[in-house]
């Protein structure tokens, strides 16, 4: 994790077709590392009598002001908690892949920790790869990790 | 030295004077800087009182024309106390319960809210990637979860997935404050009635939300000026007492994109609300006109139940019936509110609630005594309750 402070003012806002990239800070660094070596990876209280998962990523636990904190693996199952379709005006690289969805899982390891997302056909799949009639809310999905400009970004796919 | 200030010391202590406004429109050709000027000495006007004699402002953190840009221009003299409240539309009623609180406990005498936009006109916020700070964003927008219709469409959806909600629900929001639009002349949708028709066929903003489910765009500015209850007596207008304020940020609350606790669709109006009630000597069931934040029609269920009208889940089915509408249940947003009068981050929901409580709306409800006002619900918010 040396690099975390170097990532900054390095890192590029966008993809070469301009899609948004995470700009992360020094909390959620660790996120996008895991996520680069597929793995979907959870902050959560290091503490032995706590243990209590959150997200965002925060210097400290809410329950017990801990500053220790270890990155738990998931699963990366979980359930459709909400889904939108926006349609333009939008940013133009999101604009040329509209009507798309946005979606937000529950985590089935951790079933109040909630992760903003998109549904694809796939890994590197575009935002608009499922048709919008197949998203309902409960439908069971699965993490994939999508190269989108050279960053490891969580995507789900249809869980069958 | 012994404390003043008891746990009811806000509690009609101070009250509003005047208010003030510029036209609203898609595009005003003035700055925002002048509009600002124009509306704060259209209200010091109402109220009687020289700019000479404003010793307070508070503003939005979001506003562009600073005080000291203010000050100058409208010729206040020494100025004693400012503030500025975040969140967008969450610090519209902060505004005044800052100004209330300073000028309770002496810290100035004659107090000035605005709120200057040229939301109509000028760039759309979430176009601007450049300042969007790491978190959350980095958690959200490159899943293309880019406006604020996005984030609160994604809490819109959950609400009617649990509650059974439906876009009727949501149209009686929206044809109620069109409804009081199309009554009010100052009103940016003043001649455009709305129809169950045009609502269901309407263009998509983001699923749920169609064009009508959002607020308007607008240019425009709005004041109100604050003194104490004893002053308010001598002044040219009807007072309209402070009779309670509360802020609100609740535990784990994440902001517009509120997903990351145990109860996402518990906001910041629950926790506004209890603290508003608990100061005030009446309770929902005594409110005889609310002005409820509205950005987006969702807004207006989820409000109502935080603020107590009806129970949690019930806030879609307390829309029916025409319960908004005048004559209703609970009439609200009378001059048409962000949906269809202007969308000024909620400050003209403010000045329509002191026109209800001077009998001056063009939508008057008889006799209207108390009014309930709220800022912007999903993000850190803010609420205060008017009374004659
Ligand atoms: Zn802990």
């Amino acid at each position: 994790m040396s690099s975390i402070s170097s990532m900054h003012s390095t890192m590029k806002a966008t993809t070469d077709n301009r899609l948004l990239l995470p700009l992360p800070d020094d909390d959620g660094a660790p996120f996008w590392e895991y996520a680069a070596r597929g793995e979907l990876r959870v902050q959560a209280c290091a503490a032995p009598d706590c243990g209590e998962p959150r997200f965002p990523p925060r210097p400290c636990c809410p329950r017990c002001q801990s500053f220790a904190s270890e990155w738990r693996a998931m699963s990366g199952k979980g359930r459709v908690w909400s889904y939108v379709i926006p349609h333009p005006p939008l940013l133009p690289a999101y604009a040329e892949q509209a009507p798309y969805n946005a979606i937000v899982v529950e985590l089935a390891d951790a079933p109040r920790i909630r992760l903003v997302g998109n549904l694809v056909a796939g890994p590197g799949a575009p935002l608009n790869s499922v048709p919008a009639d197949r998203l309902r809310i409960g439908a069971r999905v699965q993490v994939v990790f999508s190269d989108v400009g050279g960053i490891a970004v969580p995507h789900w796919t249809l869980d069958r | 030295m012994a404390a003043a200030i008891t746990a009811t010391g806000l509690k009609d202590a101070t009250a509003i004077v005047g208010i003030g406004q510029t036209a609203f429109a898609k595009q005003l050709p003035e700055s925002e800087k002048t509009l600002a000027c124009q509306a704060i000495i259209s209200a010091l006007h109402d109220a009687g009182i020289a700019p000479s004699e404003v010793d307070a402002f508070s503003s939005y953190t979001m506003e562009e024309t600073d005080e000291v840009e203010i000050a100058k221009a409208i010729g206040a003299g020494d100025v004693t106390f400012f503030s500025k409240v975040g969140y967008g539309g969450g610090g519209s009623c902060a505004t005044l319960a800052h100004l209330a609180a300073a000028v309770a406990t002496g810290q100035a005498t004659v107090g000035v809210a605005w709120r200057s936009r040229k939301r109509g006109s000028g760039p759309r916020p979430w176009k601007n990637t450049a300042v969007q700070l790491p978190t959350p964003a980095q958690w959200t927008r490159p899943f293309g979860l880019l406006r604020p219709a996005d984030e609160i469409g994604m809490l819109a959806r959950r609400y009617m997935h649990e509650y059974g909600a439906t876009r009727d629900h949501l149209f009686n929001v929206a044809l109620a404050c069109r409804n009081r639009a199309n009554q009010n002349p100052a009103a940016m949708m003043y001649e455009r009635p709305l129809t169950r028709e045009m609502y269901m066929t309407a263009r998509w903003i983001s699923e749920p939300l169609c064009l009508f489910d959002n607020c308007l765009e607008t240019d425009g500015a709005l004041a109100c000026v604050i003194v104490s209850a004893e002053r308010a007596r001598d002044c040219r207008q009807k007072p309209v007492y402070l009779h309670s304020v509360a802020q609100g940020l609740p535990s784990q609350h994440h902001g517009m994109v509120n997903y990351w606790n145990d109860d996402p669709l518990s906001g910041p109006a629950w926790t506004a609300a209890r603290h508003l009630w608990k100061q005030a000597d009446f309770g929902p069931q005594d409110v005889d006109v609310a002005q409820i934040y509205d950005a987006f029609t969702p807004l207006i269920p989820l409000s109502l139940e935080g603020y107590g009208f009806c129970d949690r889940g019930e806030g879609a089915a307390f829309t029916e019936g025409g319960a908004l509408e005048i004559g209703g249940r609970l009439p609200l947003n009378t001059g048409g509110g962000g949906l269809s009068e202007a969308y000024v981050h909620g400050f003209n929901l403010i000045t329509e609630g002191v026109k209800q409580l001077r009998g001056t709306s063009t939508a008057q409800i008889p006799d209207a005594a108390t009014c309930l006002v709220t800022a912007g619900e999903g993000v850190p918010t803010s609420a205060v309750l008017l009374r004659s």
